[in-house]
């Protein structure tokens, strides 16, 4: 039985080329605190800022914090890594079951150095660690290999996690994803490429030892209080109904909507692949990442037809708004199940479905204007296209040619060779299913992470219209540092209405982390700057970042896209974030 | 006396937090092991949830295989009562489970369902009930319950 301890860290460090794995017991926990802080603070220890993505030294890293398995919506997990999409160092967050399979674990931390000789699975657990060579898997699209893993190391079903990567991880794509317990995914800035560049296939993680009770009789009163909270009250009806796709019909409605590659911001075809009509055409099930009673997770029903004789094939697919977006109303496809589709296809490939749908939006505007050929896409490219689409996705994850090789390593480095530069929709990396305005586009293009979940500045700008640089970058500031806070927790950040900063003190001093939660706050922003530096050392410069000129011909419900205010904006927000840089961090 | 039935699983979502809260609340832990109902998956997500729970034999293999008495018949309603401080850890109680409802730890410490129904209330799909044992409600799910 393993006890929380207030102090220290415990990591396992493995070493992949010597097959051994060491346990450390770091100090620093009311400094980096877990998850963010936990990431950075192991990729400044293991990681080069100057070495390659692929470097095999580099680390992949796996980290929780100290309310994760505790409380309710402390239930995921922070992959921190040096992304081969910008060779930045980077954060990709996941659910699923990673989270509590690693806190049962007893462990804080999983870091990965070196690389396999042969394709493998690493197999992490209370009592057991292993590295299974499973060179047969290389090529297994991430469902096969799934199940197969299942076989390969049984045992603890339900009570494990396994974290996989597709073909496209193992082609290094830029934006090759992990897999984590098939229905969710450490989804942008090419986790599972650093994973293929370590021939690493798989990782099991058996959640099978137990953590010793908190001694605080107050502990079941605040986890009922807590699980009460989220499930009571109207604060997670919008995830536990219709879920994310709730946003399609009233972003479309204020003109916020990105269509065929952003040519246009709101289409009456909303209507067809709305929430409403996911939920009444393909919903057959939600599911739930472990620690959750909210189970935001939708899962649609893709029935396949592949006989004229009536025979089916049945793919369970989770959807949400992201995904709906990037291969929905991004490439002009609005029947659900065709949607549908398109994210089992990316999922199978093990791609980040974002970027490889808004990578495939540009491929088609520039197959339209002939700034590529059939011969580069091998299919003919046109909105609306599932066929081509479904066929393209795949060319993307085999790297099939050299344009299907530019394209997986993102949209922009497409465009240097065959042209279209300016309609590319990359802010910092493929843009996320907001067209918002200036505020989202900047805080994508700047922010850390270059997601909508660096910032509410997608939902900044349905609120404001006025043109305030200063106001506008100290929201974006301020705001950053609560959301570092909760992922070092590592909340999902669904719950951020309930775990405000005193919940989450309370939480920690009801475990015993006293000094944590008394500097909460500061050590918050301490990781917030720590996270900046590494990324600036990497070569990261916030002052170079560039917003392409799609993002200033649309028109949203505050009228035409200023670009003059968008690049001020940029321009403030990108000073700021360069002070970080030259600066250590507050608490080391 | 009270029988715990997983009646309506074709509704579980996997968020475990039945098991947590039987680890939390009956055997003091954080687990997902350590508690007398645990939720399984049948060869990954996609193929829906089951829950691994004592089904309130009567009378109990368990507990006719226990050699100290540490795991006892319930005076009715089928079931077992668990006397940890007598337990030598033998693990035949697991063993003798014709559905594998009891958990053993790494110290071979088992763990079976009190009938207690303190989990209940943490379902967010009501897929657990604490139901009359003098009915004799039977073990299985959905179509034998009728919503009342």
């Amino acid at each position: 039985m393993f006890q929380n301890n207030p102090d220290t860290f415990r990591v396992l460090v493995y070493d992949l080329a010597a097959a051994k794995g060491d346990i450390q017991m770091l100090p620093g926990r009311s400094v980096w605190c877990g998850g963010s802080g936990l990431a950075a603070m192991l990729f400044a220890k293991y990681g080069d800022v100057a070495a390659p993505a692929f470097d095999p030294r580099q680390p992949l890293i796996f980290a929780i914090g100290p309310l994760n398995g505790y409380f309710p919506l402390m239930s995921k997990t922070v992959c921190g890594f040096k992304s081969p999409y910008n060779e930045n160092y980077a954060e990709s967050h996941a659910g699923g079951r990673s989270s509590l399979a690693l806190r049962f674990a007893g462990l804080d931390a999983l870091v990965l150095v070196g690389r396999a000789d042969a394709p493998s699975c690493l197999v992490v657990g209370s009592r057991q660690l292993r590295l299974v060579d499973v060179h047969y898997l290389w090529g297994a699209d991430v469902a096969t290999t799934g199940k197969l893993l299942r076989k390969v190391v049984p045992g603890n079903s339900g009570h494990r996690s396994i974290l996989r990567i597709g073909p496209a991880g193992e082609n290094l794509s830029s934006y090759a994803c992990i897999n984590a317990d098939t229905f969710r995914h450490f989804g942008r800035l090419g986790s599972g490429a650093v994973m293929g560049a370590k021939n690493l296939k798989g990782i099991v993680i058996h959640g099978d030892g137990d953590m010793r009770l908190p001694e605080d009789k107050n502990y079941p009163k605040l986890y009922k209080a807590i699980h009460e909270q989220m499930t009571a009250t109207e604060m997670m009806e919008k995830y536990h109904n219709l879920g994310t796709p709730v946003n399609a019909l009233p972003l479309n409605e204020i003109k916020s909507l990105p269509w065929r590659n952003m040519t246009a911001t709101a289409d009456p075809d909303v209507a067809k692949c709305s929430g409403e009509a996911f939920a009444d055409k393909v919903l057959m099930r939600n599911a739930a990442c472990s620690g959750c009673p909210v189970g935001c997770i939708h899962v649609g029903m893709l029935r396949e037809q592949f006989s004229d004789q009536h025979r089916f094939a049945i793919h369970q697919v989770s959807y949400d708004h992201e995904p709906n977006f990037a291969v929905g109303t991004m490439l002009g496809v609005v029947d659900p199940a065709s949607i549908l589709s398109l994210i089992d296809m990316s999922d199978r490939q093990g791609l980040d479905v974002i970027s490889a749908g808004v990578a495939l939006a540009w491929a088609t505007e520039a197959f339209q204007k002939g700034l590529v050929t059939q011969e580069q896409t091998l299919v003919p490219l046109a909105f609306g296209d599932l066929e081509a689409y479904r066929k393209a996705m795949w060319h993307i994850g085999h790297k099939s040619n050299d344009f299907y090789g530019a394209l997986g390593k993102g949209t922009l480095e497409a465009a240097k060779s065959y042209g279209g530069e300016d309609f590319a929709c990359v802010i910092g990396q493929e843009m996320a299913g907001y067209a918002t305005g200036e505020t989202y586009f900047v805080s994508q293009t700047v922010g850390f992470r270059h997601s909508h979940l660096d910032t509410s500045g997608y939902s900044y700008d349905q609120k404001h219209a006025e043109k305030d640089v200063e106001k506008t970058v100290k929201f974006l500031l301020d705001d950053e540092t609560e959301r570092v806070m909760l992922t070092n927790m590592v909340a999902c950040l669904f719950a951020r209405g309930v775990y405000k900063p005193e919940r989450v003190a309370e939480a920690l001093d009801c475990l015993g982390y006293k000094e944590l939660a008394q500097g909460l706050m500061p050590a918050s922003e301490g990781v917030r700057r720590e996270r900046w530096r590494l990324k600036i050392a990497t070569g990261f410069d916030p002052m170079a970042t560039k917003i392409p000129k799609r993002f200033s011909e649309i028109t949203t419900w505050k009228g035409p896209v200023d670009a003059e205010y968008m690049e001020a904006l940029r321009k403030g927000y990108a000073a700021s974030i360069a002070e970080f840089g030259g600066e250590k961090a507050t608490t080391s | 006396m009270k029988v715990h039935r997983a009646v309506r699983m074709e509704r579980c979502i996997g968020c475990h937090c039945c098991s947590l809260a039987c680890a939390r609340l009956v055997y003091k832990s954080v687990s997902w092991n350590t508690a007398g109902i645990r939720i399984k998956s049948s060869g990954g997500l996609t193929s829906g949830f089951q829950a691994q729970l004592c089904v309130a034999c009567d009378p109990a293999p368990c507990a006719a295989a226990c050699p100290t008495g540490a795991i006892s018949q319930r005076k009715s309603g089928g079931g077992v009562l668990l006397k940890r401080a007598i337990c030598i850890q033998c693990g035949q109680c697991a063993a003798a489970c014709p559905v594998d409802a009891i958990a053993l730890d790494q110290d071979t410490n088992p763990y079976v369902c009190i009938h207690c129904g303190q989990c209940v209330s943490f379902c967010p799909h009501d897929c657990l009930a604490l139901l009359d044992a003098e009915t004799r409600p039977a073990p299985c799910t959905e179509g034998c319950h009728v919503p009342e």
